[in-house]
C-alpha cells in the first residue's frame, strides 16, 4: 500500500494523460466519422469508395497492429517524404547553380511524439467506427424533414447544420457512447509506443516494486471510474436529445 | 396584362422510362386558387413538386413572377438547375405544405415558424417572432407555441405547417394533399384555415381530393389524367358540364 501511495502523483499524472489522449482522439474520431458518413451517404461514387475503403480496412485490422503500423510506418513515411522534398528542392537549385550546396530545407529526421501518434492513431481507428454510427444515424432521419428544409430554400450545408445534424444525434448518441467507452479503454494501447499514460506507469511501477497486482488493480479502478462518469453523462445527454421525440 | 405569378409551359417529367408528366401548361395569376385533381398516378403531386424543383423537370419552362428557372443539361443526370442559388431563392418564395406535415420534429412550434424567415431570408429573430406569433394566433395555435410537433394532433400540426408557410410571405403556396393524412374529424379545421387564406387573396396551388374545397373555394380546377391536363376551367362550369368523359367518371366515383 505504501508503494501505491509513493506512486500516486505519477499515476494521477498518467491518468490525466489518458484523459487527454482519449478526449482529443474522440474529437478527431467524431470529425473523421462525420466526414466519412457524409462521404458514404453522398452522391459521389469516388467519395463513397474512399470512405468505404477507410472503414473496411481500419475495422478489419486489430487496433494493436494499426497502432504499431501507424507509429512506425508513419514515421518512415514522413521522413522519406521530407527527404525526397529536400532532394527535389536541392536538385532544382543545382540545375541553376552547379555550386549549390546541399541544404535540408525540411528537417531530415522528424521524431513523431508518441502523444501525437497515439491521438492520431486512436482517432483514426475510431473515426471508422464513428463513420458507421453516423451513417446509420443520417439514414434514420426522416426524408420529409430534409425535404421540408429543401422546399424552404435552405442550402445543403444549412440543411445539415439546422436539420440533419440535430436530428441524427438522437440516433447517434447510443453508438457514440458505446464507441467512447471502447475508445477510452483502447488508450491503454498507447503505452506500447512509449507514452507515459497510467498503464505504462503502472507497468514500470510493478517492475520496480514487484507488486503488479496492486498497480494494475488501481489502474482498473481508475478506468472504471472514468467509464462510470461517462455513462452517467451520456445518459443525461441522451435524455436531452430525446425530449423532443415525445 | 401583368405577368403571371406562376407560369408553367410544356412541362415534362420522366422517372427512368416512365413518363409521368407529358407536357403540362398551367398559369396562375395573383390571387388564383387552383385545385389540381386527378386519380392516383395522374402526376398531380409530381407536378406540384416540379414547381419548386423538389423534382427536377425533364424539360419545360417554369417562371415565377416572370423569372425563368434556368436549367442546363448534365451528361449523366440530364436536366439540372443551372444555379442552385437561384433555385434556393425561388424556393424561399414558394412555400409548401406537405401531406405528412414534415414539421421539424426537434423544434418547437414557434421555432418551426421562424426557421425559414430567420435562417433563409435573414429576418432579425425578434421581428420574426413577433410576426410568427401573430400568424399562430391566426391559425389558432398561439397557446401551443412552445410545444413540439410530436405533442400535437395531426390537424394542429398541419395548421402549424400552414403557419410556417405563411411566415415566408410566399408568392405562391403549394399544398400537396394537405388533408389526406388526417383523420376525418380533423380535416375541417385545416380546410377552414385554407378557405380563409383563399378569401384574403393568396395565390394557391392545391393538390387535393376534397371535392367540396375544389368546387367552393378555388376559382380554377385542373383535372390531370395520365400526365396531361384533361379538363380545366371554372369549378361551377366544369363540375356542372364536364366535357371530358374521364372527368365525368372521376366526379361520379368520388361523390
Amino acid at each position: 500500500m505504501q508503494e501505491l501511495l509513493n506512486y500516486q502523483p505519477v499515476l494521477l499524472q498518467g491518468a490525466w494523460l489518458t484523459v487527454q489522449v482519449a478526449l482529443l482522439s474522440l474529437l478527431l474520431a467524431i470529425t473523421l466519422g462525420l466526414l466519412g458518413a457524409l462521404a458514404k451517404t453522398s452522391q459521389s461514387r469516388i467519395l463513397q469508395i474512399i470512405a468505404t475503403l477507410y472503414t473496411t480496412i481500419i475495422r478489419g485490422i486489430p487496433d494493436l497492429i494499426l497502432m504499431l503500423l501507424i507509429f512506425f510506418g508513419g514515421q518512415m513515411l514522413i521522413n522519406s517524404l521530407s527527404y525526397s522534398i529536400n532532394e527535389s528542392i536541392n536538385e532544382y537549385f543545382t540545375s541553376y547553380d552547379i555550386n549549390h550546396e546541399w541544404y535540408s530545407y525540411l528537417p531530415d529526421y522528424i521524431d513523431i511524439s508518441p502523444y501525437f501518434a497515439g491521438i492520431v492513431t486512436i482517432g483514426f481507428i475510431f473515426g471508422a467506427y464513428m463513420a458507421e454510427t453516423f451513417r446509420g444515424a443520417i439514414l434514420s432521419v426522416d426524408k420529409g424533414q430534409i425535404e421540408a428544409a429543401t422546399a424552404y430554400g435552405m442550402s445543403r450545408s444549412k440543411i445539415f447544420i439546422r436539420v440533419t445534424f440535430p436530428q441524427m444525434m438522437r440516433h447517434a448518441l447510443p453508438g457514440i457512447g458505446n464507441n467512447w467507452l471502447v475508445l477510452l479503454k483502447t488508450t491503454a494501447l498507447v503505452s506500447i509506443i512509449g507514452l507515459q499514460d497510467m498503464v505504462k506507469i503502472a507497468g514500470d511501477a510493478s517492475g520496480s516494486t514487484q507488486q503488479p497486482f496492486t498497480f494494475y488493480l488501481a489502474v482498473a479502478f481508475i478506468f472504471l471510474f472514468f467509464t462510470a462518469i461517462s455513462s452517467a453523462l451520456l445518459k443525461r445527454l441522451e435524455a436531452k436529445y430525446s425530449i423532443q421525440a415525445r | 396584362m401583368s405577368e403571371a405569378t406562376l407560369s408553367i409551359k410544356n412541362l415534362h417529367k420522366s422517372f427512368a422510362d416512365n413518363e409521368v408528366l407529358k407536357g403540362i401548361d398551367l398559369e396562375a395569376q395573383k390571387g388564383d386558387v387552383i385545385s389540381i385533381l386527378g386519380s392516383s398516378g395522374s402526376g398531380k403531386s409530381t407536378l406540384l413538386r416540379c414547381v419548386n424543383l423538389l423534382e427536377t423537370p425533364t424539360s419545360g419552362e417554369i417562371r415565377v413572377n416572370g423569372e425563368l428557372i434556368e436549367m442546363k443539361q448534365d451528361k449523366k443526370l440530364g436536366a439540372v438547375p443551372a444555379s442552385f442559388k437561384q433555385v434556393e431563392r425561388i424556393r424561399s418564395r414558394l412555400a409548401m405544405v406537405f401531406q405528412g406535415f414534415n414539421l421539424w420534429s426537434h423544434m418547437t412550434v414557434l421555432e418551426n415558424v421562424i426557421e425559414a424567415p430567420v435562417h433563409v431570408l435573414g429576418v432579425p429573430k425578434k421581428e420574426a417572432i413577433v410576426k410568427a406569433e401573430a400568424i399562430l394566433q391566426r391559425v389558432g395555435l398561439y397557446e401551443r407555441k412552445n410545444y413540439y410537433p410530436g405533442q400535437l394532433s395531426g390537424g394542429q400540426q398541419q395548421r402549424v405547417a400552414i403557419a410556417r408557410a405563411l411566415a415566408v410571405e410566399p408568392e405562391v403556396m403549394l399544398f400537396d394533399e394537405p388533408t389526406s393524412a388526417l383523420d376525418p374529424e380533423l380535416v375541417g379545421e385545416v380546410l377552414n384555415v385554407m378557405r380563409g387564406l383563399a378569401e384574403e387573396g393568396r395565390t394557391m396551388l392545391v393538390v387535393t381530393h376534397e371535392m367540396a374545397f375544389a368546387r367552393d373555394v378555388s376559382n380554377k380546377v385542373v383535372f390531370l389524367h395520365q400526365g396531361l391536363v384533361e379538363e380545366q376551367g371554372k369549378p361551377d362550369v366544369i363540375f356542372e358540364n364536364p366535357s371530358s368523359e374521364r372527368f365525368k367518371q372521376f366526379i361520379s366515383s368520388v361523390y
